[in-house]
């Protein structure tokens, strides 16, 4: 008889849950629950993987100007408002709403309060929200967003260890989650993980994000490092049992294979299929390493990685 | 059970006890210093035995059952041209590395009115992804119903274009007359068998054998992998030795469990009778080829042949199996991007994967028509190579004159990482006459940069 061999893990990636109803404080209509593996992403026959990867659709806080018209094509008129938009995306399979805020002049507290509480308004899923990616920007919205949504539970972003303190200080003081994002490294995003924690955001609140590289521009480095952040949660270390969260969505549409172009090669092939393509493969190559929480942009890249009986 | 560096050692010319053999120790033949290295070499499977011609007899059975790697390498050809896969030996790529991509096939049927042209696109087709060309391995043709031998007569013979590496076929038939029929039409290359089972396994063996091509043992869906073993076992006994997998699993879940048993229990059990690559099918979906591609196929059969999908499936193969262990480098020279003009920007960086990439996909996102320099910093990143005298004015002096860039251009302004400032002074020395500009320190930040200089 031949016995399977089985890996017996002795650690667990935590359960965390984002979003808060209205009897947890919030106003969502629904949460959303991820982690809780014993094992390898679909090894069910040695562990249990009681929560699929949720797909977050993202909406930006104005019409995005420097996305391919294949992406405004196909959010259209919603993509004038955030409120809109979310409740479109909501309309196409998305289980969370990311928000991602841009740097322009508009930017301030108040115009982040006001679309935070429009996208609030408009769904009633839970909300992911990342500033422009500038520390000093990134404090000032991401502070006004937290307070806006007190007790919403909602995932802050992105948090790194050169701009993590006000970030993790406001989750804390309004009931929120923090992305931790660390340079697809090991030992940094242990690191992280340690530095944020040690401000008291319990550890159920955290969440981390290698950085994402896209298919054909480094997929292979957060692939590994993520595997070896999966192994690390189940072999049992304490630091590294946070679910993950990767945006393929926003890498693959940064590759110039997935914008559409007249003189692109012919054996690049047809160019809308061949960007949804790069967004799809680039998700579901980072579901096989373990993610949680997948960012993504196109609405038929959403039914495709849906559909996969392994979601 | 697998034997220890010291265990083979005993057993090799260097501790032999006849003096005819032991004149033979540490004679290098096999390209080691030492008997002693060329036995840990052994042990870690990263050898073959076969390369010691003075092994006694009574050794080699001892040593090849331990020195077999734990899946077997199988190999296809076809126009000169060599596939071979298998010899993996860990579990996830950053243990050490995969060795082998998987091949990738586009199946036709004989039924398919379509199926020469499809196999000559196959043949033809590849693309450039960093200065590599990916191509696709050949064609599985299926036998239903059609004229199979003709079949496999009109595609056997196409060739690969030279920059493609296609031509390999693999015959897909449960029939044994069938298959011999296309056996016959394919004799000059040697195809993959598809496949043994386990109510015809005797006489598919029996060509296996024949026709010296390797075959694939299939269990039907609901199997459990002690028949897989025993089928193999069977076949094995009857002469076959390269072997190749089909568990029968088709769901993509259950695909992944059963690749992921079958490769541990190679690896960590040193099982041998499942000690082979495996073959998978992956229909019409790219998600699930792609599975098979990270997770634990030896062949893909996949259904279309669509470029749009053909390119991201190459290029998921090609980085999954980058060896982790070495940076992986882009081709050094002159990268056009946007359709860059004799007046457009000139920047110079490393050929470190991530660096280019970085780099390139920022300059692309930008639009503004640009020359990039890739220098050879022997796969480092900027200030890795800056550091280590990799990335110095000589080194991009040098690549500046050897590309030839500047008869390209009718300015001679070059843009260097803002990380590396400092070479500002040696490189106007390297370089007279050339304007030397320090750009962003982050690639993140050359969309502005560029716009500025494009405006100004």
């Amino acid at each position: 008889m031949i016995e399977i061999p089985l890996e017996k893990w002795t650690g667990k990636v935590r359960e965390i849950t984002l979003g808060a109803t209205a009897a947890e404080g919030g106003t969502r209509t629904k949460t959303v629950t991820v982690g809780g593996e014993t094992t390898l992403p679909f090894l069910e026959f040695e562990g249990s993987l009681p929560h699929a990867t949720a797909i977050a659709i993202e909406v930006q806080d104005l019409p995005p100007t420097e996305w391919p018209t294949l992406l405004t094509e196909v959010w259209g008129e919603a993509m004038q408002n955030p409120g809109t938009w979310a409740k479109s995306a909501e309309a196409r399979g998305a289980d969370l709403i990311f928000l991602q805020f841009t740097a322009h002049d508009g930017l301030n507290a108040d115009h982040a309060k006001k679309t935070v509480r429009q996208v609030l308004q408009a769904t009633g899923l839970p909300l992911i929200v990342f500033g422009p990616g500038q520390a000093d920007l990134d404090n000032d919205v991401l502070v006004a967003v937290a307070e806006e949504a007190k007790g919403e539970r909602l995932l802050l972003g992105a948090c790194e260890d050169k701009n993590y303190r006000t970030i993790v200080a406001t989750a804390l003081a309004n009931g929120h989650l923090v992305n931790a994002r660390s340079p697809m490294d090991v030992n940094l995003a242990k690191q992280l993980n340690i530095l944020v924690s040690d401000m008291g955001l319990p550890l159920d609140r955290i969440i981390m994000d290698p950085t994402t590289g896209a298919l054909g521009y480094g997929i292979e480095y957060g692939y590994s490092v993520m595997e070896r952040q999966r192994l690390a949660a189940l072999q049992g270390d304490n630091m590294l049992q946070q679910p993950m969260l990767v945006t393929p969505g926003e890498e693959a549409w940064r590759t110039k294979e997935a914008r559409v172009g007249a003189d692109m090669p012919t054996s690049w092939g047809d160019g809308v299929e061949r960007a949804i393509n790069w967004e799809v493969l680039t998700t579901s190559t980072l579901i096989q390493a373990g993610a949680n929480i997948v960012v993504l942009r196109h609405p038929e890249s959403v039914k495709r990685i849906k559909k996969q009986e392994f979601i | 059970m697998a034997l220890t560096g010291l265990q083979i050692y005993k057993l090799l010319p260097g501790s032999s006890k006849n003096a005819e053999v032991k004149k033979h120790a540490n004679c290098k033949e096999c390209g080691f210093p030492t008997c002693l290295a060329f036995a840990m070499k052994l042990a870690q499977k990263q050898v073959e035995l076969a390369q010691c011609p003075y092994v006694e007899e009574e050794a080699k059975s001892q040593l090849e059952e331990s020195a077999a790697p734990p899946i077997r390498l199988i190999t296809l050809t076809a126009h000169g041209r060599k596939l071979e896969v298998g010899h993996e030996t860990v579990m996830f790529r950053h243990d050490k590395t995969f060795y082998h991509q998987p091949g990738l096939f586009v199946k036709v049927k004989d039924t398919q009115a379509d199926a020469v042209d499809i196999a000559k696109a196959v043949n033809n087709y590849w693309v450039d992804y960093v200065g590599m060309c990916l191509a696709l391995d050949g064609l599985a043709i299926e036998a239903d119903g059609g004229d199979f031998a003709a079949t496999v007569a009109t595609i056997a013979p196409l060739a690969a274009s030279p920059d493609a590496g296609g031509g390999h076929l693999i015959l897909l038939t449960e029939d044994p007359t069938l298959a011999e029929a296309g056996l016959q039409a394919a004799k000059n290359i040697r195809p993959l068998l598809y496949a043994a089972t386990p109510t015809n396994w005797q006489a598919m063996a029996k060509l296996a054998v024949q026709y010296k091509v390797p075959l694939v043992v299939a269990t039907p869906k609901g199997s459990s992998l002690d028949d897989l073993a025993n089928l193999a076992d069977q076949v094995r006994a009857a002469g076959v030795e390269d072997i190749v997998l089909d568990p029968g699993v088709r769901d993509s879940r259950g695909s992944v469990q059963v690749l992921t048993q079958l490769r541990r229990l190679a690896l960590k059990k040193n099982e041998r009778r499942l000690g082979y690559p495996t073959l998978a099918f992956a229909n019409n979906d790219p998600i699930l080829a792609a599975q098979h591609i990270a997770k634990y196929a030896g062949f893909v059969l996949f259904d279309q042949f669509s470029p749009a999908t053909i390119y991201p499936l190459l290029v998921t193969r090609s980085n999954i199996f980058t060896d982790p262990q070495k940076p992986i480098q882009v081709q050094p020279g002159i990268y056009e991007i946007n359709n860059p003009k004799p007046t457009s920007p000139l920047m110079v960086t490393t050929n470190f994967s991530i660096t280019y990439f970085a780099v390139a996909n920022e300059v692309e996102s930008s639009g503004v028509p640009s020359w990039l320099l890739v220098a050879d910093a022997e796969g480092m990143s900027v200030l890795t190579a800056w550091a280590a005298g990799k990335f110095d004015a000589e080194r991009i002096a040098k690549s500046i004159n050897s590309t030839g860039i500047a008869d390209k251009l009718n300015h001679k302004r070059l843009i260097i990482p803002g990380h590396v400032a400092v070479l500002m002074g040696e490189l106007e020395e390297a370089l007279p006459g050339w304007d030397i500009k320090v750009g962003p320190r982050e690639a993140v930040d050359l969309p502005n940069y560029l716009k500025l200089v494009a405006n100004s």
